[in-house]
């Protein structure tokens, strides 16, 4: 496959080579030559088919939830599957739309997501400045705690939190689901963030701290202007991450006021029993605010979550 | 260094001094008393719970010892769920990476264009951006008796007639196994197309020079600079394969007859309707202790990088 990605510039090369000292594998040289374009041409077409291969298996699925979303019930198991229906039917949509039950879900993880996002990002920039700029008694204790963090299971903590949000009062309320999400997005926010601070010269700041000013302003009027990049890519993460969450949604919460968008398409299947387009169409309609926040901003994402999570 | 150097112009201000050594720690504060609270503490309380009887339930909770430990490893049950956990975390693993590097060498070539390429890896990238709830109700319509999966296989003959993937015991663990395949390695990818994208172009030059052929430079060049994001990648997918829940909560729930039973189910279901917390906290040290053993040496392969 790295022929693949290599072989324009190889062309140039041997052929750059070929004029000159062909004195080596002469007669090698010269059937490479000759072989070139049509192997160019087969490698470019197997390149194609692979990659439309890869866009069947990733994208197939998304597309037939997106099919079925605008099916009618009983299109959906029709014999042979339609792809085309004959109704483009919007029904789906609409009974979402029109049960407050259902919209409830979507205001509850705005509320939830929102909260999460603006207090993890805001955490997360004083920490990654203190770990960024400051040497400071218990800083590599702290580094192995939020290192070691991610790799706590949700599971294993799943029970002790049932427990504590009983006893802190916080069972079945926003602030208990809302503090549980800032714990397992804000080690990961911090080191994202820590990493974009140390893209960053101290001289910035420092001179800043010269003129008088405190470490605060230093932080707020110089740092966060230009970490822009990064704080967003740390918002969406965070954005995402809370969205999307399932365990703790449906464990810290018992009434349905309260429940998520992931929680309230399982309550779906339980009381509608299979209104299949009807899930289709609360799928889409869940996964659309992260669908945009990614598409809108995955130049900043993909470039702070990879620069987080694996050093290279 | 900073500290150091705030520390030492205004040293005429003993105050001045003085916050600048306190101010890391009024930074840190909020991180540290969340994680205390809701991550320290919790991990005790855990442990503590899996040493007693009637955690939770009973308002004094008796010492138990490692009674809740010994029921559990010698129970066939959880022994089924750790094997079924451990052929569907090796599975999806393997095919995380395999497919993840291949999708990333593919949108890496520059026999491509920047507009397909960036369009194919949108689509690459979807089933990632998908909650798993949203992803299990999904497979559940894809993988139905009447879905468009089983008419696909019965119209090119693979199957003669339709199988309840999620429902025959002799599917279920296959279709839990390829839907988490689909829905994970999309991140395997981003990191390794990073990867891909940060080896010297001159290191392809030498093997060229070398007369290395495009698989010998995959093979000498490409993977081993990969290497340290495949390990890493390898670790952090462990890690997340094991505690898997929704995906397969919301499709098989563990059956059929405990085929997709997991260690995340089994823990699950000891606490929410067993309500035995206490046994369900000692399966759930269990799974945080090999949860950290893995961890101990990701981030020592990452200590090892930089």
């Amino acid at each position: 496959m790295a022929t693949i990605t290599t072989t324009r510039k190889n062309a140039r090369a041997t052929d750059a080579r070929t004029d000159g000292p062909a004195k080596g594998g002469g007669s090698g040289a010269a059937a490479i030559t000759v072989h070139r374009a049509p192997r160019k041409i087969g490698l470019r077409l197997g390149l194609l088919l692979g990659l439309l291969a890869g866009a069947v298996f990733a994208g197939f699925p998304v597309f037939w939830m997106l099919i079925s979303s605008f099916k009618t019930n009983t299109e959906i198991f029709a014999y042979p599957p339609q792809i085309i229906t004959q109704g483009f039917s919007f029904d789906a949509y609409l009974a979402v739309l029109n049960d407050p039950e259902e919209i409830r879900f979507f205001i509850n993880s705005y509320i939830v997501a929102l909260s999460v996002t603006a207090l993890t990002v805001l955490f997360a920039i004083m920490a990654a400045y203190a770990f960024s700029r400051y040497e400071f008694r218990g800083k590599r204790v702290m580094n192995v705690i939020i290192i070691g963090t991610q790799a706590v299971p949700p599971i294993a903590l799943i029970i002790p939190f049932f427990g504590l949000m009983v006893t802190l009062g916080l069972y079945n309320t926003y602030a208990g689901l809302i503090l549980t999400y800032i714990v397992f997005t804000l080690p990961y926010a911090i080191i994202m963030m820590t990493a974009y601070f140390n893209t960053l010269p101290k001289e910035l700041d420092e001179a800043v701290k010269v003129d008088g000013a405190g470490a605060w302003t230093a932080l707020w009027r110089i740092l966060v202007p230009i970490s822009v990049p990064g704080i967003v890519s740390v918002a969406v993460y965070t954005f995402m991450i809370s969205w999307n969450e399932y365990l703790f949604a449906l464990t810290l919460t018992r009434t349905n006021d309260l429940r998520t968008v992931p929680v309230g398409i399982q309550l779906l299947i339980g009381q509608n029993s299979y209104e299949w387009n009807q899930m289709m169409a609360i799928s889409i309609m869940g996964s659309i605010p992260v669908l945009l926040l990614f598409l809108i901003f995955q130049r900043y994402f993909i470039g702070g979550l990879t620069s987080g999570s694996v050093k290279s | 260094m900073t500290a150091l150097r705030t520390g030492r112009t205004p040293s005429r201000f003993g105050s001045a001094r003085l916050a600048a050594k306190s101010a890391p720690y009024g930074f840190v504060a909020p991180t540290a008393i969340l994680l205390i609270a809701l991550m320290v503490v919790p991990i005790i309380l855990v442990i503590g719970y899996s040493v007693s009887d009637g955690a939770i339930t009973t308002k004094n909770a008796s010492f138990a010892g490692l009674t809740n430990y010994i029921t559990l490893l010698t129970d066939p049950e959880f022994w089924n769920a750790a094997l079924n956990t451990l052929v569907f975390t090796v599975s999806s693993v393997v095919a995380h990476l395999l497919i993840g590097l291949g999708f990333s060498l593919m949108l890496n070539s520059k026999l491509i264009g920047a507009v397909p390429r960036a369009v194919f890896r949108v689509i690459y990238i979807l089933p990632w951006l998908f909650t798993a709830a949203i992803i299990a109700v999904l497979w559940r319509l894809l993988l139905d008796p009447q879905g468009v999966i089983n008419y696909l296989l019965q119209s090119v003959h693979l199957t003669g007639s339709p199988i309840a993937w999620f429902g025959d015991p002799s599917s279920a663990l296959l279709a839990v196994t390829v839907m988490n395949i689909w829905a994970g390695y999309p991140f395997f990818m981003i990191s390794l197309l990073a990867g891909l994208q940060g080896v010297p172009a001159d290191l392809y030059e030498a093997a060229r020079v070398d007369g290395a052929s495009g698989f010998q430079q995959f093979l000498n060049v490409t993977l081993p600079q990969l290497r340290p994001i495949i390990i890493s990648m390898a670790m952090l997918d462990v890690l997340w394969t094991t505690q898997q829940f929704a995906l397969i909560w919301l499709t098989t729930g563990g059956g059929p007859i405990s085929v997709t039973e997991m260690l995340s189910t089994v823990t699950y279901k000891l606490a929410f309707t067993g309500f035995d917390f206490s046994a369900a906290s000692a399966s759930a040290v269990i799974v945080l202790v090999f949860s950290l053993i893995v961890a101990v040496f990701y981030v020592r392969s990452q200590r090892s990088e930089s």
